[in-house]
């Protein structure tokens, strides 16, 4: 296995999953601002995710491109976190879930600037920057949900106590992490979980908000074992590539 | 103040006032006259404002609804390129939204109440959005036409009298065009593909054609708003010759990549230096217009059923605003 391509095809997968998500807000948003800033994070996701998933066509040196990577791969090839397939919900969950990852992306972009691949810290490079206004986007509207009315909060709570579980898989070290780390491709990650446990802390706490004690962890996106939601996405996703194989667009 | 007195100040006050606006309205049309910038402080006669924001939040309206059927294709584009361009598109169309909402409250217009207005039908909106977008082709014969149709519309609108106005619209036209382009973009593209993607996009091209034309208003022997405008250089020209403008650009277009216009009866009349073209279906047009188009109940169900779902977001935004502000004063 390349570890080099696995690794950069769930950082792509992340990123091309969420902002699938995140685009099906287009047109729907409950302000205005908000339906710009959603589409606009979109954006930035879809631009993540294509100067990754171009990179690992490279690294793996078959001749795939970020449209082959993205579009016609089976869903079990697909390695994102299954927390950024989950349903959009209300803005509540939505606005959640892009907290806990933007919390998480944030450090984890600050580590890999200083990546040996060249190329994998220029991506980082760029997309730190568009992460670090991410977070304060969703970290904003966390505290105001959960510090606004008693409906708003109880629905980001429950929001939390919904994505709590997944959170856990993006601190995973598997044997791809350890082969980057050990041929010093990529930095450690030692002291990612307590950086994200401190946002975390500190943000929910400005909202008023309660850390579940259900410690169960839900893994699976990172070996490619997905939730149901996967496929529906996928099906969107590569409806014109499926339907009209082949084909330029 | 004796009741006598008080007559005699009442009338004089009337007087003083059917004089002054006559002076105001004087100062105004002569503005209008030289080509001077309205701006939001100055007099206007109501019927200026009224107008304007009828006009102005129409068009913020459109913007809006006009997310949906292209909005329809983001999850489904093609490629990540087609997706990130569409994405931003789109986007910019809910920024233009947010610009014209904020020209009309420049009116004195509360955008709220605007945006009921387009809820409750009281308000319209482009009639072209509420045809459905079917293929991925349609993503080009919307940019091309649909766009291209605004463009029409709206580079005049550059020079209208009202200054939020005629500004907010220098920004969205550049933004228009690069939407033209891609739209068109699409089509080439389309057009360069396999028999499969040719028919999808001629297929496009004969659904979008009528009802861009469409996207002018009634002919100009029936336009009711036209003259009046057209006085106040709030528009520049009839809708029968932005029309004719459309045609004389877009056939061309459709030619040089081998697309075929819908219209038996169009022909270049050499004469006029322009393309004849075929009878438009205003009966189809009004019918769309009165909320009959393939798409109306759904695009307003859409926007409604955003606004509905959004009011808990709305108020806890406040909510926390009012908190905060209390914190701060403690």
């Amino acid at each position: 296995m390349n570890s080099l391509f696995e690794y950069l095809v769930r950082l792509g997968d992340d990123s091309l999953i969420l902002g699938h998500r995140l685009s099906e807000w287009c047109g729907h948003g409950p302000i205005l601002e908000e339906d710009i800033a959603m589409t606009n994070i979109s954006l930035d996701l879809i631009g993540q995710a294509t100067t990754f998933l171009e990179h690992a066509g490279k690294v793996e040196g078959k001749g795939r491109s970020e449209d082959d990577l993205a579009f016609l791969r089976y869903q079990k090839d697909y390695k994102n976190l299954l927390l950024v397939e989950r349903p959009n919900g209300d803005f509540g969950v939505t606005m959640m879930r892009q907290f806990l990852f933007d919390a998480f992306r944030k450090p984890l972009f600050e580590r890999l600037v200083n990546s040996k691949d060249e190329q994998l810290s220029a991506i980082a490079a760029k997309s730190l920057k568009e992460t670090t206004y991410h977070l304060r986007h969703s970290s904003e509207w966390v505290i105001r949900l959960g510090d606004g009315t008693e409906e708003s909060h109880q629905r980001v709570q429950d929001a939390l106590d919904e994505l709590w579980k997944y959170t856990a898989e993006m601190f995973v070290e598997d044997e791809v992490n350890q082969n980057l780390t050990e041929n010093g491709i990529i930095p450690s990650m030692e002291g990612l979980k307590e950086e994200w446990n401190a946002t975390v802390t500190s943000v929910l706490d400005q909202a008023t908000l309660t850390i579940p004690t259900n410690n169960w962890e839900q893994h699976g996106g990172r070996n490619g074992k997905h939730s149901e939601h996967l496929g529906f996405i996928l099906t969107e996703l590569q409806y014109m590539q499926r339907a009209y194989p082949g084909m330029e667009w | 103040m004796s009741s006598r007195i008080r007559i005699f100040v009442v009338e004089l006050l009337s007087q003083m006032k059917e004089q002054d606006i006559s002076e105001l309205e004087r100062i105004f049309q002569e503005k209008i006259d030289q080509d001077i910038k309205i701006e939001p402080k100055d007099w206007m006669p109501d019927n200026y404002r009224k107008t304007l924001i009828r006009q102005i939040s129409q068009h913020a309206h459109s913007e809006i609804v006009g997310m949906l059927p292209e909005g329809n294709w983001i999850t489904r584009a093609p490629n990540l390129r087609r997706k990130a361009v569409l994405l931003a598109k789109v986007q910019d169309e809910a920024g233009h939204g947010l610009y014209l909402y904020s020209a009309t409250e420049t009116l004195g217009a509360d955008r709220e109440d605007t945006i009921d207005d387009l809820h409750s039908g009281k308000a319209k909106y482009s009639s072209i959005f509420n045809y459905p977008t079917l293929t991925w082709a349609d993503m080009g014969a919307v940019g091309w036409l649909v766009d291209g149709a605004a463009i029409m519309n709206q580079v005049p609108l550059c020079r209208c009298s009202y200054g939020p106005y005629a500004r907010a619209m220098v920004r969205v036209c550049k933004e228009e065009s690069f939407h033209q382009r891609q739209g068109y973009e699409i089509m080439m593209t389309l057009m360069s593909g396999t028999i499969e993607q040719k028919e999808m996009a001629q297929d496009a091209l004969n659904r979008f054609w009528w009802p861009s034309l469409m996207m002018f208003g009634p002919p100009d022997t029936d336009s009711k708003h036209t003259k009046q405008s057209m006085e106040w250089r709030i528009k520049r020209h009839t809708n029968d010759e932005l029309r004719q403008m459309m045609v004389d650009f877009t056939v061309p277009q459709a030619e040089a990549i081998g697309l075929t216009i819908p219209d038996p009866d169009l022909k270049w009349n050499e004469e006029k230096g322009g393309y004849d073209y075929g009878e438009i279906d205003w009966d189809e047009f009004w019918n769309v217009v009165k909320g009959n188009g393939p798409c109306n109940k759904d695009r307003i169900d859409t926007r409604r059923k955003a606004k509905e779902n959004g009011a808990w977001v709305r108020e806890a935004a406040n909510a926390h605003a009012e908190k905060r502000k209390d914190r701060k004063i403690a």
